[in-house]
């Protein structure tokens, strides 16, 4: 107020100067061009927002659509019908019904003498073995497990969906151009002519490829599978979250509520954050050095890898953490503080809670970056071609990101459309884990 | 005119013993000193207010009373405070003991994000002051009717606290402040915050209180420490100038600054 007052006594003051501008006239072809200028302005602003937004969508849709394309086809795979004869004298020639014996049979040796029957006019010897890759190598695995669960199969004649091998499936889907010169394809011209005899025959049919989800991986594209990889990308990120997420949410807590601040934490919140920019090689190298050399961990583990993996997104958990319990506002500290709360039970009893949806955001975050990391995983030997589905965190396994990388090397053509399908799978767990983290973060968000 | 020390006036006025007694009390925020030689006696079941422009130290005076300041980084105190003739800064006394027995109300209303219940029975409960649930309940129940809340929020125990009122936020706080039975409670400008029908009726409550708890009061509001306070401190730039019966202040103040300051000359 007093302030306000000698303001008036000044201006009562003879000689005080007058305000020298002239007054406005707002109606002024001037101030209109000013204001249309404006309006311009904002436009445009809007104008570049919107172009960026639709840049982005159509980056997107492009990548979808491209990976959608050539991926789909992998869901399905080419499987023909055969009229097999359950040979006893083949299966179990003593009729001992022991699986032992039936396990031990020559399956394989079943679907070629089944696929002479039916393709009666094929002799010599390179003409008959072109004739058995119409058939999977893994076609008697199947036949097997199937005789195996039913052994009253033995002696009849049953007609059976048999997978194929990987190139008559790309003829199938169109990928090999059956009118084509033979010497530009995979297939002979006989070959052709059979498996055109089979469609003829109604025998060939496109059906969901489960194996795909549940199988391992494998040097034959037809008996490929996904689910190795996956397994290994789960014991990996388990591996990660213990570690980085109590260590993570513990470092983050010290530092916001407890640290003093010195020197000493400004550096360690320095190098938090440098941290979180070193290229993850760099770790892949710690990791190898520390876990394999010194420490003599097992090779090629998911164990190895989540160890590996919990050094790279611990800086991405504790900053996330250190920002969701900064946002924690300080009169709640000092409501419980007041109350007689100890820090720890304020830290415990209001602060986390209240932080935690912040800090699971930020853990499943880092955990999805830690899914689509390859480059360290490489460098500790998670890089190995593995086909037993891993059972243990010591199991020598991959990881999904690693296994879209084996593939993509892969020279057969049956492999793109599994690096695309791979891929597909990748982005639907990582489109579920954030989906997971928005859910989270409505569930616990609370107001204050 | 000589500053009439607080320890003189004191002595006139109340015959028994102070609930807390402040000697010579310094603060620093790193370097710069916050409070000079500040001599304050706090009489048992009174309210003490103090007043003084924004900036004289009057909060950071209330929050060494139950040591409050001791979560800031930088803060050096020197000179002694005690609590029934007890160093409150003493080595011996546990801080978490020390603010269940002096509870403390801010400016800004600040209930925790969970129940209403839970609130008034967080105190209780981190203490280990009842031994069921239905002494919960029945401690609950008492620091609301305390309060004066129990009528608008005993059918809605399990809602969020933050649903209520500005108001009514801030008399839970009084009531979760109480839950703990402290012997103090030292409110923070409790109703800077408030409308001027909420501010009634936590005026109100702080005059039925009195009869239980010692107050120490800070406030902006020369008319809220008239009508609520029977003793008033006047503080300016980190000086206790004076401190008498609060009829006395507002009607005949000794010194130059408090008649200035009261009459709305400076501030």
């Amino acid at each position: 107020m007093t302030d306000m007052a000698s303001l008036m006594e000044d201006r009562a003051k003879p000689g005080t100067p007058k305000d020298p501008r002239k007054p406005v006239n707002w109606d002024s072809p001037d101030i209109a061009r000013r204001i249309k200028k404006r309006y311009g302005a904002d436009r445009r602003f809007k104008m570049y927002g919107l172009v960026a937004i639709l840049m982005a969508l159509a980056a997107l849709l492009t990548l979808g659509t491209s990976i959608v394309s050539k991926g789909y086809t992998a869901f399905f795979h080419t499987y023909v019908e055969l009229e097999i004869f359950f040979d006893p004298a083949e299966i179990d020639p003593d009729r001992t019904n022991d699986p032992a014996v039936i396990g031990r049979a020559n399956f394989d040796g079943l679907i070629k003498q089944n696929l002479r029957n039916h393709f009666p006019d094929v002799t010599g010897r390179s003409e008959l073995r072109q004739l058995y890759d119409v058939i999977s190598g893994g076609a008697s695995y199947d036949l097997r497990t199937r005789v195996m669960e039913n052994p009253s199969l033995i002696g009849e004649t049953r007609k059976v969906w048999l997978i194929s091998g990987d190139d008559f499936d790309m003829l199938n889907k169109g990928f090999i151009d059956a009118g084509g010169e033979e010497a530009s394809r995979r297939l002979s011209d006989a070959q052709v002519g059979w498996f055109q005899r089979l469609v003829a025959d109604g025998a060939v049919e496109k059906q969901f490829h489960k194996r795909f989800f549940t199988g391992g991986d494998s040097r034959e594209p037809e008996l490929a599978g996904i689910w190795g990889a996956a397994v290994g990308s789960f014991y990996t990120l388990i591996i990660t979250l213990l570690l980085s997420f109590p260590i993570g949410v513990a470092a983050a807590v010290y530092l916001e509520e407890f640290a003093p601040r010195n020197r000493f934490t400004y550096l360690v919140e320095v190098n938090i954050n440098n941290l979180a920019a070193v290229p993850s090689i760099v770790f892949g190298l710690l990791g190898l050095e520390v876990y394999l050399n010194l420490m003599h961990l097992p090779r090629s583990a998911p164990l190895v890898g989540g160890l590996t993996l919990a050094l790279m997104t611990l800086p991405t958990i504790i900053i996330a953490s250190r920002a969701a319990i900064k946002a924690v506002p300080p009169s709640i500290r000092q409501a419980a503080l007041g109350l007689g709360a100890s820090k720890v039970q304020t830290v415990t009893h209001h602060v986390l809670p209240l932080a935690m949806p912040g800090i699971l955001t930020g853990t499943i975050i880092g955990m999805a970056q830690a899914l689509g990391e390859t480059a360290p995983l490489l460098m500790i030997g998670m890089v190995a071609f593995i086909v037993d589905v891993p059972g243990g965190v010591t199991d020598p396994a991959t990881v999904l990101p690693v296994q879209i990388y084996l593939w993509a090397d892969s020279p057969e053509r049956a492999f793109v459309e599994k690096t695309s399908a791979a891929i597909m799978v990748l982005l639907g767990f990582l489109i579920l884990m954030n989906g997971f983290a928005v859910y989270l973060r409505k569930k616990f968000e609370r107001k204050w | 005119m000589a500053v009439v020390t607080a320890r003189a006036m004191t002595d006139g006025t109340s015959a028994q013993a102070p609930k807390m007694a402040v000697r010579k009390l310094d603060l620093f925020y790193g370097e710069s000193q916050a409070l000079y030689e500040v001599d304050l006696d706090i009489a048992e079941k009174q309210v003490t207010a103090l007043i003084g422009p924004s900036g004289c130290g009057k909060s950071t005076f209330l929050r060494c009373l139950n040591r409050m300041n001791d979560t800031i980084d930088g803060v050096t105190i020197k000179g002694n405070v005690t609590l029934d003739d007890r160093d409150i800064y003493d080595k011996a006394i546990d801080v978490v003991q020390l603010r269940a027995r002096i509870g403390m109300v801010f400016q800004k209303p600040n209930p925790f994000p969970k129940s209403i219940y839970d609130n008034v029975a967080y105190g209780p409960r981190i203490h280990g002051l009842v031994n069921s649930r239905d002494e919960l309940d029945e401690v609950v129940m008492t620091s609301l009717e305390k309060a004066g809340l129990i009528k608008e929020v005993k059918d809605r125990m399990a809602e969020p606290a933050t649903g209520l009122s500005g108001g009514q936020q801030q008399r839970l706080c009084i009531a979760r402040a109480v839950a703990v039975s402290p012997e103090v409670i030292l409110m923070d400008e409790p109703c800077s915050a408030l409308d001027p029908i909420a501010t009634a009726k936590v005026e109100e409550l702080i005059d039925e209180l009195r009869s239980n708890y010692t107050i120490v009061i800070v406030t902006h509001s020369m008319q809220q420490a008239a009508r609520v306070s029977q003793r008033t401190a006047f503080f300016h730039l980190g000086k206790l100038v004076e401190v008498g019966d609060t009829d006395q202040i507002f009607t005949n103040p000794k010194d130059e600054r408090t008649k200035g300051y009261i009459t709305g000359r400076f501030g």
